[in-house]
């Protein structure tokens, strides 16, 4: 990773000892750790560190948020669009019991963040007192690592071991729990030093020239080779080098939802989006390709659909920088062991240059049936209503795929994901893995934070907007400029889609009422706009983009539609269905 | 019986880490995550200053147990992961049993039976007695149901601790994790060691 090599060859910050508080030791090493933002919320057991944080507001820009799980996705939305490491703050109790569904997101979707919570004094642990919570073994399962500082001389080769820890290999979630008395108390401060290794831990291994050869040769006998990349392309910043190996192979490549961007949406070897509500060759394709070369992905369930009939035709060449996702879920033939950004141009190097046309006119073929029996209708419906294809073909058409799209959870991130066109890395941020409702308006604030200039666009259901609508307060406070679409279908859409088709249209508690979503935006000081004529669409958007700052816009599209393709739980990538 | 019990079987995971708060839980749920339950643990110091040394056993098949092996080696505090059935450990559990002194005094043979299977007796008070003994599984089990007519108080066994048979102990490779560039020792893996019976990455 780039910027974790930065860091690496950074000289260490060392000062002539001074005494400072364990608080100010902590805000120092996030200086030096290249910090600027911090979203958080303050409470009793961390009040010393906010204390501190007065004095260095120049420095370090935190962000009050309204809540500490939209803190904590603010901060992922952060780290996604900037590759930096997100930093997080919460009190004791509750404030750290708030975090725990972004930090479980964040270790599923392997996304940096350092979080800093307080706890109750050192003495008073274990008393049941105050907002005390045991917040290390709460977080444990969802964390890379965690750890409870309770002398302030720890903390800076705690905060160190933190940062290293979240971003270096496979990144992912550091809580570090601070005392209350250790926050206070003074000790002699003798610098920052960044961490470059700890003997325990190994993020990086050495790469195999062994493993590397059998791939290239597999991959020049293969007839019909398959890539299917994940967001290790991106968390190794190996974009450029991943798009040099697949040109240089022809190979046709899928992506997950976490892998889009990484090369563009119209690049002519981009094949499409894997997965249940994926594209209909990557799915069908997977069952007869002879090589598959997974990169930087983990065979997730909503990938691989059933299992036992996944790929079983093909030898399978994994690529992936954590041993443990080697022969986890998809037994490898070849295992590459490694960071993609080492790999693959050593996998280049050896590969023979091709063209598999006909191979990749096979996926065209069944990107023209796909598009006869499901996008057209979803892009240019004939329908009154509109849908939540033609706000994405729109939103596209005057973006031209330069934005930055965050999307929720349900029916309009399989839309957006499947629809929106991505020229730029870093532009799809999602909650993928743990699939978190209510994670967009607060991911694209941080998003926003880590990418100032860039446009960021957040597209939510009306069920997950009203998850964490609260943020809307952030906005109105730090200004930030972030454009909301609510793509309004006045239900659950994607379980009242599973309903439909699988328990009988017994519409079990999807029909879900909500508020005035411009009269909220408006309290908030945030203009928006309701439409639900096709013709308002593509002057609302326009108007939403031209605002100078934040703009809600509601767009009221049909209620019972389906997202198609669709592989049901329990079947095989290529039982996937049209219809 | 299924496949996959017929593979079942013990096996013998020795895990190396560093002494930290908390390490415990954090190894312990990856069994528990997954509904595995851990028939033996012991934690105790090392052939090393300051690093422990985990035993614990499993009954899964070896895929589970590589699996579980490779979760565990990923969390930052451990150094190094083993698996091993138990022909290729030496192992031993140690027991103790309470029974009354009068009944062995009155009852020759229970102090005999005590003896041919290896127990001693470590305290002899006026109303009872504490044997030990140590060994596998079957042979404590075994001196169980002995004592059991004779009004066994008490029984407890402790986890097992096993040595690999086929190890050179920790110390050189601790000196290769400590380099700032890893040597071949950090990187090999099971696919460069397919030959070994020892699990590494």
């Amino acid at each position: 990773m780039e910027v974790a090599q930065e860091i690496l060859n950074a000289p260490s910050v060392t000062k002539e000892a001074v005494e400072l508080s364990g608080s100010q030791a902590l805000l120092e090493a996030l200086i030096v750790e290249g910090v600027d933002t911090i979203f958080g919320y303050p409470g009793g057991a961390i009040m010393p560190i906010y204390d501190a944080l007065y004095d260095y507001h120049d420095k370090l820009n935190h962000i009050l948020v309204r809540h500490e799980q939209g803190g904590i996705h603010a901060g992922q939305g952060y780290a996604r669009t900037s590759g930096k490491v997100g930093v997080v703050f919460a009190t004791s109790g509750p404030g750290a019991t708030n975090l725990v569904t972004g930090l479980a997101d964040a270790q599923i979707d392997s996304t940096p963040l350092v979080c800093i919570t307080g706890q109750v004094f050192a003495h008073l642990l274990g008393t049941d007192a105050f907002q005390e919570t045991d917040v290390i073994n709460i977080t444990t399962p969802v964390t890379k690592w965690n750890y409870q500082v309770t002398d302030a001389t720890e903390i800076p080769e705690v905060i160190a071991k933190a940062f290293y820890i979240a971003k270096s290999g496979r990144p992912g979630p550091v809580l570090i729990d601070i005392t209350k008395n250790a926050q206070i108390q003074k000790f002699n401060f003798e610098g920052y030093t960044p961490c470059k290794h700890i003997r325990s831990y190994r993020p990086k291994p050495i790469v195999r020239p062994q493993y590397i050869q059998e791939a290239a040769e597999l991959i020049n006998a293969a007839k019909k080779p398959f890539v299917l990349w994940g967001q290790g392309v991106i968390l190794g910043s190996a974009e450029q080098e991943f798009k040099t190996f697949i040109e240089k192979s022809g190979i046709p490549a899928a992506w997950t939802i976490l892998g889009a961007g990484a090369i563009p949406t119209d690049h002519p070897l981009n094949v499409g989006m894997l997965g249940m509500h994926g594209n209909y060759g990557p799915n069908v394709l997977t069952n007869e390709c002879d090589v598959l070369i997974a990169i930087g992905m983990r065979f997730d369930d909503r990938v691989t659909g059933r299992l036992d009939k996944y790929a079983k035709q093909a030898k399978v060449v994994h690529l992936d920088i954590d041993p443990a996702e080697i022969d986890k879920n998809v037994k490898s033939t070849v295992p590459v062991w490694g960071d993609c950004k080492e790999t693959l141009p050593l996998l280049t190097e050896l590969i023979e240059p091709k063209k598999h046309t006909e191979w990749l006119a096979k996926f065209n073929d069944y990107t023209s049936k796909e598009f006869d029996a499901v996008i057209e209708a979803e892009l240019n419906p004939k329908t009154e209503e509109m849908t939540m294809g033609e706000v994405i073909k729109q939103l596209n058409e005057i973006t031209k795929g330069e934005a930055i799209i965050v999307s929720d959870v349900g029916q309009h991130q399989m839309v957006a994901c499947r629809y929106a066109k991505l020229n730029k890395t870093r532009s799809n941020i999602t909650s993928g893995g743990l699939g978190t409702m209510g994670f967009a308006l607060p991911a694209a604030i941080g998003a926003k934070f880590g990418a100032q200039d860039r446009d960021v666009i957040a597209i939510i259901g009306d069920g997950g907007f009203q998850m964490t609508l609260q943020e809307l307060g952030t906005i109105m406070q730090t200004g930030v400029n972030v454009k909301i679409i609510i793509l309004n279908n006045r239900f659950l859409g994607m379980v009242r889609q599973w309903q439909e088709l699988f328990n009988e249209r017994r519409y079990s508690f999807v029909d879900i009422q909500s508020p005035d979503f411009v009269a909220l935006a408006a309290a908030y000081r945030i203009p928006g706009k309701c439409i639900s004529d096709r013709a308002d669409l593509p002057g609302a958007l326009n108007e939403m983009l031209n605002n100078k700052g934040s703009f809600l816009l509601e767009v009221m599209v049909t209620k019972e539609n389906n997202v198609f393709p669709m592989v049901p739980q329990g079947c095989s990538v290529a039982e996937i269905r049209l219809k | 019986m299924s496949n996959q019990d017929i593979e079942k079987q013990e096996f013998n995971i020795t895990v190396y880490t560093e002494n930290q708060i908390g390490l415990l839980n954090r190894i312990a749920i990856i069994f528990t995550r997954r509904k595995i339950n851990i028939d033996s643990l012991n934690t105790s110091p090392s052939e090393i200053e300051r690093i422990h040394r985990f035993n614990i056993v499993i009954t899964e098949s070896e895929d589970v147990v590589r699996k579980l092996c490779r979760q565990i080696e990923k969390q930052v505090e451990v150094l190094k992961v083993y698996y091993h059935t138990n022909e290729d450990v030496i192992w031993q559990e140690l027991a103790l049993y309470k029974v009354s002194t009068d009944v062995i005094a009155e009852k020759v043979s229970v102090e005999r039976l005590l003896r041919e299977n290896g127990a001693r007796a470590v305290v002899i008070r006026k109303d009872y007695t504490v044997f030990e003994t140590t060994g596998h599984r079957e042979e404590t089990d075994n001196l169980i149901s002995i004592l059991q007519p004779y009004g066994l108080i008490e029984f407890v066994r402790s986890a097992r601790v096993a040595i690999i048979k086929d190890s050179d102990g920790f110390n050189r490779k601790l000196r290769e994790f400590e380099r700032l560039e890893p040597g071949e020792d950090v990187i090999e893996n099971e696919y460069l060691n397919k030959g070994d019976k020892v699990f590494t990455m």
